[in-house]
């Protein structure tokens, strides 16, 4: 049973008499014919949490709205650029319409005049033929003025993105749509708060993956959803499985299935049915798992993750197998922290260059054991002191790699009474 | 220029998304850069007139983002995915076999200037692993003989263009 996927049900349901076959729309009607708190309430009662990676309950998010503003905006997350995250591709190629639908619902329920659905740049074909679906809805009254002959007008537009993982973060989008540099912003305010959002107006921003939900949320009623997954963690869940597995791809599943059941009854296993040796469960920005058997049996929710040390995040999980050097991958995750952080502030700027000077010199066998503390050290002085939560990912590859696996790391270490270049001099 | 005398309608189209004639400056780079092949001075000038910005604002707005290119490229820009996931699946040595067979640096063009070869970060393909971008299309599930195919095709496209 696919609530997002479901074009792998239904034949072609990205095309627009297909989805409209199959209850395509009827979602939105349905949400027209409620008042808009009551919209709110339905989505806030299901327990949808943010798909894309905070959890956050999405209705809860909704009703921070203040619906005496007259000019708000509903923005849709689709920047997809955390390392190995592919889900919301796989939605906006599949089930395009789903995700229109989904928008204009949330729309309608904070009274919104315009949706902007934000594209990461390399989407480049997904957001033309994006265009196209919108067109369809727009001339079939779903989008644009007078919707359904409901009396509200609203509008549906992409806008492309530019090669900025960044421009993920919810008001660093927000200065770019603006035509901006993507950086994020102080806040408060938040972007639901007048001053806060889009151009100053109360933003909601979502993730693809959370609104493609709510259609079927406003259909099916709240209590449907809660029957699925589990209390804390309702619904289904898209689960992103890259790296050393038989067969990668995207896992539409309930909310509670556990890493063995995901990695190998539906994942195939190990690579080359070699051993599992870690985990990253959320992309580049979570902590790193150990796999043990009691891993192994943890259930993917946002609750349980925290059991082994870890988050759920994005579900963007990539498994690494015994041949690989987790120190190695440390590197790899900073590099592209010290590639993507916006520059704005300084403990993020200055602690990504170093990370990744630093973790240069633990690969080339020129650092000591005090080159290893202050890696530690560089990365807990980040951690918390930064304007945005990229300072915060960027320290989580160093931090739990080390405490994890020191194993990996200490093998790159100069050999005692070698001369290695001291800590802090200059390279 | 001829942004504006031969995209009039896409423009208008453009700012017309917009309550603030700003938050064109991405789309209308973009088209700048399909336009003239990459982010050329004039090209910022341009759309720094039709924006209604400082030039100096609109090439902040260029350098921020890889996918704008503030040098000429080949006629074919190929954007390899190095990130974790696609690592894990064997996409540095696919990296190296490609700047090999194409005879250039990371970052570089290639002498007949066919080909701008670079790595990039996540494009969201992990699955599909070693993969890469040509032209911002995806191409994944690769491996050097069908990258061999597709780079002969796209010479001869090259060379059927300039004749």
């Amino acid at each position: 049973m696919y609530i997002l996927y479901r074009g792998r049900e239904v034949k072609n349901i990205h095309k627009f008499d297909v989805y409209t076959e199959h209850g395509g729309y009827e979602g939105l009607k349905k949400a027209l014919g409620m008042k808009p708190a009551e919209v709110i309430e339905t989505v806030k009662a299901s327990g949808l949490r943010g798909r894309g990676g905070a959890g956050f309950s999405t209705g809860m998010k909704w009703s921070f709205i203040p619906q005496s503003e007259p000019v708000k905006y509903v923005v849709v997350n689709a920047d997809e650029s955390e390392t190995g995250t592919f889900k919301d591709r796989e939605i906006m190629e599949t089930n395009p319409h789903q995700l229109i639908e989904g928008a204009m619902i949330c729309a309608w329920a904070i009274q919104a005049k315009a949706v902007y659905i934000y594209l990461r740049g390399e989407f480049w074909d997904v957001a033309h033929e994006l265009d196209k679906r919108i067109a369809e809805a727009r001339k079939a009254g779903f989008v644009g003025d007078n919707v359904m002959g409901s009396g509200w007008s609203c509008n549906v537009y992409t806008h492309l993105g530019a090669g900025a993982y960044i421009c993920g973060e919810e008001s660093a989008l927000l200065e770019s749509l603006e035509g901006k540099l993507g950086q994020p912003r102080v806040r408060p305010p938040f972007p639901a708060q007048k001053g806060g959002g889009l151009y100053g107006e109360p933003t909601v921003v979502n993730n693809v993956e959370t609104l493609t939900n709510v259609p079927w949320i406003v259909t099916n009623g709240a209590d449907e959803y809660k029957k699925i997954g589990t209390e804390q963690s309702p619904g289904t869940k898209i689960f992103c499985v890259s790296g050393h597995v038989e067969k990668p791809g995207n896992y539409e599943l309930p909310m509670g299935v556990t890493f063995r059941e995901l990695l190998y009854t539906h994942a195939g296993g190990g690579k080359d049915g070699r051993k599992i040796k870690a985990i990253l469960p959320s992309g580049g920005s979570g902590p790193i798992i150990r796999v043990t058997e009691e891993v192994l049996d943890t259930k993917l929710t946002y609750e349980d993750l925290g059991k082994v040390g870890s988050i759920l995040g994005s579900a963007s999980i990539i498994v690494m197998d015994e041949t690989v050097d987790i120190s190695w991958v440390a590197a790899r995750i900073i590099k592209f922290f010290k590639h993507e952080s916006c520059g704005k502030c300084t403990p993020c700027r200055e602690g990504t260059y170093w990370l990744d000077k630093l973790m240069d010199r633990v690969m080339e066998g020129r650092a000591t054991q005090a080159d290893l503390d202050l890696v530690n050290n560089v990365a807990k002085n980040m951690a918390g002191m930064t304007l945005c939560a990229l300072g915060d990912f960027a320290a989580n590859p160093i931090i739990h790699t080390i405490k994890n696996f020191p194993e990996d790391f200490k093998q790159h270490l100069a050999p005692a009474g070698k001369a290695p270049t001291r800590a802090g001099a200059a390279d | 220029m001829a942004l504006k005398d031969k995209h009039a309608k896409q423009i208008e189209a453009t700012f017309a998304k917009y309550p603030d004639k700003r938050s064109a400056v991405m789309p209308l780079l973009h088209l700048s850069q399909q336009e003239y092949g990459w982010v050329s001075p004039e090209g910022i000038e341009e759309v720094a007139g039709l924006c209604e910005m400082d030039p100096t604002q609109v090439r902040s707005i260029a350098g921020f983002y890889t996918m704008y290119s503030e040098e000429p490229k080949g006629r074919y820009w190929l954007q390899v995915c190095t990130d974790l996931s696609c690592a894990l699946c064997g996409a540095d040595k696919f990296y190296e076999d490609l700047k090999k067979e194409l005879n250039v640096e990371d970052g570089g063009t290639t002498e007949d200037g066919v080909f701008t070869v670079e790595h990039v970060m996540c494009l969201a393909a992990c699955d599909k692993a070693p993969m890469l971008q040509c032209n911002f299309h995806f191409e994944e599930n690769l491996d050097m003989d069908k990258m061999r195919t597709k780079l002969a095709a796209w010479r001869a496209e090259a060379a059927k263009n300039k004749a």
